[in-house]
């Protein structure tokens, strides 16, 4: 039915360009001055066809599972709903859909049958009113576009207005993703507050999100501190830092000062196709190789080492960052000012002392941007951690031990089906709330240190 | 040292060589720590591929029976061969190909499990497809199970104590007497790449995945390459000098470096939360790597069209085509092979992307593929992280040969984009 409703939108469209396109060249044809060529005519006319119907189309898709929802559940016998929690309601919906798909299990009450027919009848009823709305609208924009052609309207600057509003829309669609983020987060970490203090999240030192799904079950009661997380996250963070550093400026300073353009042609792509490898695949590669090793390592030299330790994870995801640091410290020597590095020469240091006395000092505003941001990736990385690091929290700082991070909580908190009312999902919003701000002052404080160094020179 | 001053500095006391020495000596010192540093990431990037591609290959072949088989009418009834009992004709096979073992049940069912669990299902789609083949003999290629797959690969070593090892000597022993019979063949792995999942390694494939990551990305383009290049446009050459324009600016930029999963919490709570669209589809996964790609496409776009020498622009002006004549007519298809690059990088990036698919629900366990994007669905990346947790030995290598497939993909669209770049691309 969707596909039937972008066809009409698409056969509309096509028409109202051919119409006002021929009806354009009927008037120049007939002797008219016209203001704009003929295509403009078309165009506009596409356009003012294409534009509503289209939105009009999206917004449909967009509400009409949610209303149709509601009005299904406002149906239901009031006697069957009372007193049910929102996970027991979202359970029943769940299970009308899927009588209304055809998956009948066991033997549903009558009421539910009923439901069931209603949610199919109103899906019927939304998609022909689709239909039939998108014809009438499209229909409706043909003929006002229809009516516009004359010798002295002005087709291209009204094509153009609006073509130049929609590249506006574009733009702004940023500042709307942005704005979503924040609200999403913000909503649900609001919801999240109301069940725990905002103190006992941001200081308290015991994390155990399992908290009993039905009465009297045998489980902790649930504590949301995410401090033991938090120093997890910064745990792994600064494994990762002490690999990525000091490989990917020692490979930067070889690749800018020393290699020649056939070793550099070599070894910048290479670097590159170790940042393009997709964080699940370092996942795996931690579990596969690198955490049997460590083990092997530890228990040869009599170290307990956990199965999966902080270090397999930060390890790995430190080789992931080399290129991303490699690169942004070979840019930052290459933006400084070769008259530096000729001047240093000339008085006789050696590539060695320019490169440490003069370039380097030079570029480190530039690498400590490049840096901060690594160590953004590196706290909002998720995978790898997913895949390698613990799931419990512990407030600990032996890279040996199994820790776990924010993105993993926030990932083994909503795998699976769970509806959006308890703490324990709600946590992982609110944990999300906490990576989101923290990665935005890093960045925020990279993107200045970088570009107010870089008026410096330029 | 007053002398040297007063007669010039000298250039060959044994001073001036052991402090020339030394900071030469330091000069190499650097550049080998460098060349180190190098080699350090070369050895990870070769360990890395090493250890998938030794681990990996095995699930590119797959062990086979070749058998015949008799499809008994009785056990199967002609006007509805979906209900035949399958498991007793593959048990009967069997029987036949060890005749010694006559009518011990227990025995007999130990023999049948060498057979996959799904080759009773290879053997009904056949009839089903054909009903005119109850009562012959046939001869269908099965796959055996995991265990009897990693033995005949020879990652099951005979040799190791009984207790510690997946089969038993006698299920050696069966497996052995198949091969010295020659029914046991391994053939390429099209399963792989034509079955979708299956909680059987030996059956699993990763067609669901591959279509639902096609789908996913194609969402992805179709949202995120219009709205990138309108916004780039629109931020390069038409955008007055003014808060809002620096507001948007600041917004890309951060959005660039948003991490991934925020994404997939947005996605979770717009998209399924508010606007009640359903979980583990690949429509909603695009949309959701859609909001990831569009500062990527947005970025590239720019850089293109900033390439674009500004004499282009004002010969167009100055012949008195209007800006947005100037714009569409010349500026973009001049700067779209290196848009089209930036966009194919992006789409890359896409594909590889996890943790937003995670947490819109694609890591469901779905054993067909997905007929349209609004049907459940896995993707590539998820489908790896899912086969990675799985405890069944055959899953290792079938997760290594994914990752292969998936680095196979992505290295060609990498590949497209740098010869876009090498072909299309232009000095000014």
């Amino acid at each position: 039915m969707t596909l039937i409703a972008f066809l009409i939108l698409f056969t509309a469209v096509v028409i109202g360009y051919i119409l006002n396109l021929r009806a354009a060249r009927a008037l120049r044809n007939g002797g008219a001055t016209m203001h704009s060529l003929d295509g403009f005519h078309g165009g506009y006319a596409a356009l003012l066809v294409l534009i509503p119907t289209f939105g009009l189309i999206i917004l449909w898709l967009l509400f009409q599972g949610a209303v149709i929802e509601m009005i299904v559940q406002a149906g239901l016998p009031d006697d069957r709903m009372q007193g049910l929690g929102t996970g027991e309601v979202q359970l029943i919906m769940a299970e009308i859909r899927s009588i209304a798909g055809g998956r009948i299990f066991g033997d549903p009450a009558q009421w539910k049958l009923d439901a069931a027919d209603r949610l199919i009848t109103l899906q019927a009823v939304s998609s022909w009113l689709l239909l039939a709305l998108t014809a009438a609208l499209a229909a409706y924009m043909l003929y006002v576009a229809r009516g516009r052609v004359a010798a002295d309207f002005r087709a291209r600057q009204g094509l153009e207005t609006i073509v130049h509003r929609l590249m506006l829309a574009c733009a702004t669609t940023a500042i709307f993703v942005t704005i979503g983020i924040v609200a999403s987060l913000l909503f649900e970490t609001i919801r999240f507050f109301n069940m725990v203090p905002f103190w006992e999240f941001v200081l308290g030192t015991n994390w155990e999100p399992q908290i009993p799904i039905r009465e009297g079950q045998i489980a902790a009661e649930g504590a949301f501190g995410m401090l033991p997380v938090f120093l997890g996250t910064l745990v792994i963070a600064t494994v990762a830092m002490f690999i990525a550093t000091p490989v990917g400026l020692l490979s930067a300073i070889y690749l800018h000062e020393f290699a020649n353009h056939r070793v550099r042609a070599v070894v910048k792509p290479v670097l590159e196709v170790l940042a393009g490898v997709p964080t699940v695949v370092y996942g795996f590669f931690a579990i596969l190789v690198i955490a049997p090793a460590l083990r092997n390592i530890g228990g040869d030299l009599g170290i307990p080492v956990a199965p999966n330790t902080a270090l397999a994870a930060g390890s790995v995801m430190g080789i992931m960052l080399i290129p991303f640091i490699s690169s942004f410290a070979d840019d930052a020597l290459g933006a400084v000012p070769r008259s530096l590095r000729d001047g240093s020469l000339a008085v006789g240091a050696t590539q060695a002392e320019t490169m440490l006395k003069v370039l380097f000092p030079a570029a480190i505003p530039g690498i400590v941007g490049g840096i901060l941001l690594a160590v953004s990736r590196a706290i909002g990385e998720t995978m790898i951690v997913v895949m390698a690091a613990g799931l419990i929290a512990k407030m600990t700082i032996n890279p040996l031990d199994s820790v776990t991070t924010v993105t993993v909580q926030i990932v083994t908190l909503l795998i699976g089906d769970t509806a959006f009312d308890s703490p324990k999902t709600l946590a992982a919003f609110a944990l999300g709330m906490v990576l989101f701000v923290m990665t935005l002052f890093i960045n925020i404080a990279a993107l200045r240190i970088v570009r107010k160094y870089r008026e410096i020179y330029d | 040292m007053t002398d040297a001053t007063a007669r010039g500095f000298d250039w060959a006391s044994s001073e001036n060589d052991a402090n020339l020495r030394k900071r030469k000596r330091s000069q190499l010192w650097l550049q080998s720590l460098g060349i180190g540093a190098i080699s350090i990431a070369f050895a990870m990037l070769f360990l890395l591929v090493g250890s998938l591609i030794s681990t990996g290959y095995h699930a590119f072949t797959q062990t086979h029976l070749e058998l015949e088989v008799t499809l008994d009418p009785d056990l199967i009834d002609a006007d509805n061969p979906n209900s035949g009992d399958y498991r007793q004709i593959l048990t009967d096979t069997m029987q036949v190909q060890f005749p010694d073992v006559a009518d011990d049940r227990a025995e007999l069912r130990k023999l049948t499990s060498i057979l996959s669990n799904g080759a009773q299902f290879t053997i009904r789609d056949r009839v089903v497809a054909n009903p005119d083949l109850i009562g012959e003999t046939i001869t269908v290629k099965v796959p055996v199970s995991d265990d009897y797959d990693q033995l005949n690969k020879g990652l099951i070593d005979p040799d190791t104590p009984e207790a510690n090892r997946r089969l038993k000597d006698d299920e050696i022993a069966a497996f052995n007497q198949l091969n010295e019979a020659g029914v046991v063949t391994k053939p390429l792995n099209w399963a792989l790449l034509t079955n979708a999942d299956s909680r059987f390694p030996e059956q699993a494939g990763l067609k669901g995945a591959i279509i639902g990551s096609a789908y996913a990305l194609l969402v992805c383009f179709l949202l995120s390459f219009p709205v990138g290049i309108g916004a780039a446009i629109y931020l390069e050459e038409f955008a007055p000098k003014n808060r809002i324009s620096d507001l948007i600016e600041i917004n890309i930029n951060n959005l660039a470096a948003v991490p991934s999963v925020v994404f997939g919490l947005l996605g979770l709570a717009v998209f399924i939360g508010w606007f009640g669209m359903p979980r583990s589809v690949p429509f909603v996964g695009g949309m959701t790597l859609a909001l990831m790609t569009l500062p990527t496409i947005i970025i590239a776009t720019r850089a293109a069209i900033k390439a674009v020498p500004p004499s282009i622009r004002e010969a167009a002006l100055g012949v008195g085509a209007s800006k947005q004549q100037v714009v569409f007519g010349h500026v973009l298809p001049l700067a779209m092979p290196g848009i089209l690059t930036g966009t194919i990088i992006g789409l890359a990036q896409a594909l590889g992307e996890t943790a937003p698919l995670l947490l819109i629900g694609m890591n469901a366990f779905i054993t067909s593929a997905p007929e349209t994007p609004f049907d459940s669905a896995t993707a590539l990346p998820t489908q790896i992280y899912i086969w990675a947790d799985s405890p069944e030995r055959g899953f290792v290598s079938r997760t290594s040969a994914a990752i292969l497939v998936l680095l196979t993909f992505l290295i060609t669209m990498n590949a497209i984009a740098i010869f876009l770049r090498h072909k299309f691309e232009r000095k000014w």
